[in-house]
């Protein structure tokens, strides 16, 4: 049930209501039970961490995705076989975090796609599209020309050309999904009195940032998600910045984290500051000792894979260095990396961990083809299915054979795989990107295992996580990156789930 | 060797299919004159589409390469006729393949343009700059021993499709045995998740393009001896005929999968289309159409698979 005080002027009436949504993604659930309810005239925030349901949340209100179970009222209606263009009619519109403008378009033609309706033989009236377009644009404050192609403009730019579109199709309920992740401190003061502007209309506003200060200025209400499940909902006059971030965190480290005891060895991995402003990495530093988790949090977006990335030479580097046991590396390009005794198992497994198309077999030895052939370049099969039966008996990948197609798999498989290849490669530093991402709850207990057990063998292991349990659980230490830099490093008994999220918020 | 028969079976029954018929209702089409013509016009289409495999299967396509043959053929008659030996002429050729192939791998690799384009652009410059180069002249007045190598025809032509059938097998086995044949299907398949398993994505890529070439102007040499002139207009539609083959094969034209086997199956359906009618009393006119129908077939039976094996996954 809802626990919640509301200051409000009682006559605003009820505009939309969510009642225990539930959404699974196959053995993921991602929403639990929220129940949620927003009235004209208001800002109401919806925070929690990474991975909460927040996404989920919109992606269902604005139709994107059908939920399990649960019902959406609009004024008092139950809205039902909703879909993107249905949702759009109803008048709830959603501006994301990141833009999603057509490039090749003008900002005019844009902005008619969301609106205009009609015949696709209709004449288009060029003159009033530019018109209306142009009012929009004066309505958000800003100066882009409607003429201007919408690829040309900047991010900030293309975002006030979203809110414009929203503001065009009339919205009854517009959710911003941290609409200041890429505007600046000007574009956002005038995204702010926008929001105030259309809040004095009448317009019903769910608002959601990391950005606690924003809340605090512009919400009447927040409600609070954890785990898929709506925690609270209370008025944002009631709440602190730390009532939020324990709102938010709300529980205990269980003990699903096998931490294996290790004695921590010599610094094997130093990286000195590191920048690279391609990637958007500033002044990096870290070290990693044999032996040595160490977890790499921060929120989507501050920078952790970008970090990751950089140092096994997927963009070039403007300063920085990078030792491996006292010596300095020169990283151009993953092969060096390789070479060097780096190894990376990227975010997206299905994507670019493994290649779907190829044996287990093809895949667990693909960075080490040098093992399995001699100095010509000549495979020896017999050496391969060695090695592939090897990593599978080692790993417990479970698969009928060593020929058995990636594709095949499940995704804890997917992931033991994609380890196994870098694993032959003998690595002195293991880099993780989100090793649990998607995969169910048993396979990452084996995976989290999997983990302390290459630690405890005398790898440098740095992990990246976005789940604050599983970086708690698993680390020696943990630094903590927001914008790219890296904001803090905790020692593993000093580091709480508040103290993380708090360095992640600066 | 690895013979899964995954994606070649279509092709292989229908070959198996054609030949049945045709020991049935046409015996004559194996006599030993038919087969040794089938196999000597299908040397060039053979070696060209060995190479346009790897260029398939590392999601990329080359349609100059008929262009190609024709420069390369045209250089090895000019340098026979300027006095190169006979046993160099051939590398010099085949080095001016490679060369060309460079060009093609140098420009979507490195600078990233897109193979179709690229390849569309050279096929065109290559044809024209031979046409303006040479006046549509052929290559003629070339010394007694360049037809055939000197060997006169009958080991002339076992030694060509020997060199051949010899080289495609090398290149099959090496397709299963060498190392950077996995980096070339790992690429086709995913080239971000291959860069970032340390394979030089780059360097492959060009290298496949260079190989290529290097096969084309082998292709053009063991064509060009079968004649005494070399003409200046050689390999009019080589790229069509190769990609066709390769297709049929069963390598997907979106890259990543498919095998030399396939490609050989493909090179001698296609290839025994025309002679089969030719002895089945057809008007041969209807080669084009029939070996059309065939690729039709394949890319159809490859959707219908394609869907029912969706079908299966969600049921």
């Amino acid at each position: 049930m809802l626990t919640y005080t509301r200051r409000l002027p009682i006559t605003t009436p009820l505009v939309l209501e969510a009642r225990q949504i539930r959404k699974s993604y196959g053995a993921v659930h991602a929403l639990r039970g929220v129940s949620f309810d927003l009235y004209a005239g208001e800002v109401h925030a919806l925070v929690g961490e990474n991975g909460a349901g927040k996404s989920t949340l919109i992606k269902i209100l604005t139709g994107a995705v059908e939920p399990d179970a649960g019902e959406i009222l609009l004024h008092g209606e139950r809205i039902v076989e909703n879909s993107p263009a249905k949702a759009r009619a109803l008048g709830i519109s959603v501006i994301y975090q990141q833009p999603a403008l057509f490039p090749d378009l003008t900002v005019a033609e844009n902005i008619a796609l969301a609106s205009e309706s009609g015949s696709l033989l209709r004449r288009v009236d060029w003159r009033s599209r530019r018109a209306r377009a142009s009012e929009l644009l004066a309505r958000v404050g800003s100066h882009v020309s409607p003429d201007a192609r919408a690829g040309s403009l900047s991010m900030p730019e293309q975002q006030m050309v979203e809110i414009a579109k929203a503001l065009d199709a009339n919205a009854r309920v517009l959710i911003m999904d941290e609409p200041t992740a890429s505007l600046g401190d000007q574009d956002a003061a005038s995204l702010f009195r926008l929001v105030d502007e259309l809040r004095a209309k009448g317009t019903a506003i769910i608002y959601i940032s990391h950005r606690f200060e924003e809340l605090f200025l512009l919400a009447n209400r927040v409600t609070i998600l954890r785990d898929g499940i709506s925690i609270q909902t209370c008025a944002m006059a009631d709440v602190t910045n730390a009532d939020l971030i324990r709102l938010m965190v709300g529980r205990e480290l269980d003990t699903v984290f096998p931490k294996h005891k290790t004695t921590l060895g010599e610094t094997v991995f130093e990286v000195r500051d590191l920048s690279c402003s391609r990637l958007g990495v500033k002044k990096a530093s870290l070290t990693i000792r044999a032996g040595e988790i160490l977890g790499l949090a921060g929120l989507v977006g501050s920078g952790r894979t970008q970090l990751a990335e950089a140092l096994f030479g997927l963009a070039p580097l403007e300063s920085g260095e990078v030792l491996l046991n006292g010596e300095r590396l020169s990283i151009e390009s993953p092969a060096d990396a390789v070479r060097a005794g780096l190894a990376y198992v990227p975010e997206d497994r299905r994507r670019h961990g493994v290649i779907l198309n190829l044996s287990i077999a093809v895949n667990s030895t693909l960075a080490s083809l040098g093992k399995i052939s001699n100095s010509r370049g000549f495979l020896n099969a017999a050496t391969e299915k060695q090695l592939a039966n090897d990593c599978i008996a080692k790993l417990g990948v479970k698969a009928p054979s060593a020929d058995t197609l990636a594709r095949n798999l499940s995704g804890g498989n997917q992931q033991k795989v994609a380890l196994a290849r870098w694993l032959m490669t003998d690595p002195k530093v293991l880099i993780l990107d989100e090793p649990t991402q998607g995969i169910d709850v048993g396979a990452k207990s084996e995976i989290y295992h999997l983990i302390g057990r290459l630690a405890a063998s005398g790898l440098a292991i740095l992990m990246i996580s976005s789940e604050t349990l599983e970086i708690l659980g698993l680390s020696d230490r943990i630094a903590v990156m927001a914008k790219g830099e890296i904001v803090g490093l905790l020692e593993r008994d000093k580091a709480t789930p508040q103290l993380i999220l708090e360095m992640a918020l600066t | 060797m690895n013979v899964r028969l995954e994606r070649e079976w279509p092709a292989l029954g229908a070959v198996a299919a054609l030949y049945l018929f045709l020991a049935i209702a046409a015996p004559s089409f194996y006599h030993f004159e038919n087969l040794r013509d089938l196999a000597l016009a299908n040397v060039p289409v053979l070696l060209v589409a060995a190479g346009m495999t790897l260029v398939i299967v590392i999601a990329q396509i080359d349609i100059s390469v008929g262009s190609l043959f024709a420069v390369a053929g045209v250089t090895f008659g000019v340098f026979v006729k300027a006095g190169l030996p006979l046993w160099l002429a051939p590398f010099a050729a085949i080095l001016v393949g490679a060369a060309l192939g460079a060009v093609n791998g140098g420009l979507i690799s490195f600078v990233r343009a897109p193979s179709i384009v690229v390849t569309l652009a050279t096929m065109i410059i290559w044809r024209e700059s031979l046409r303006w180069s040479t006046g549509g002249a052929w290559i003629e007045d070339l010394p007694a021993n360049f037809q055939w190598f000197g060997l006169g025809q009958q080991a002339g032509q076992a030694v060509i499709v020997a060199i051949a059938l010899v080289l495609f097998a090398l290149f099959w086995w090496a397709s299963d045995n060498l190392s950077v044949f996995r980096a070339v299907y790992a690429t086709g398949s995913d080239s971000e998740a291959a860069r970032l398993a340390g394979i030089p994505v780059k360097q492959v890529l060009f290298g496949v393009f260079v190989l290529m070439g290097a096969l084309t102007g082998i292709a053009a040499v063991l064509n060009a001896v079968r004649f005494s002139d070399v003409p200046a207009n050689s390999g009019m539609d080589l790229e069509l005929k190769a990609i066709a083959a390769v297709v049929v094969g069963g390598t997907p034209i979106t890259g990543g999968r498919g095998s030399l086997l396939g490609t050989f199956i493909g090179v001698l359906l296609l290839g025994s289309i025309g002679p089969a009618l030719t002895f089945l009393g057809i008007n041969p006119y209807w080669e084009k159409a029939v070996q059309g129908a065939i690729i039709l077939a394949t890319v159809l039976f490859d959707a219908l698979r394609m869907h029912r094996a969706r079908r299966l996954a969600i049921a």
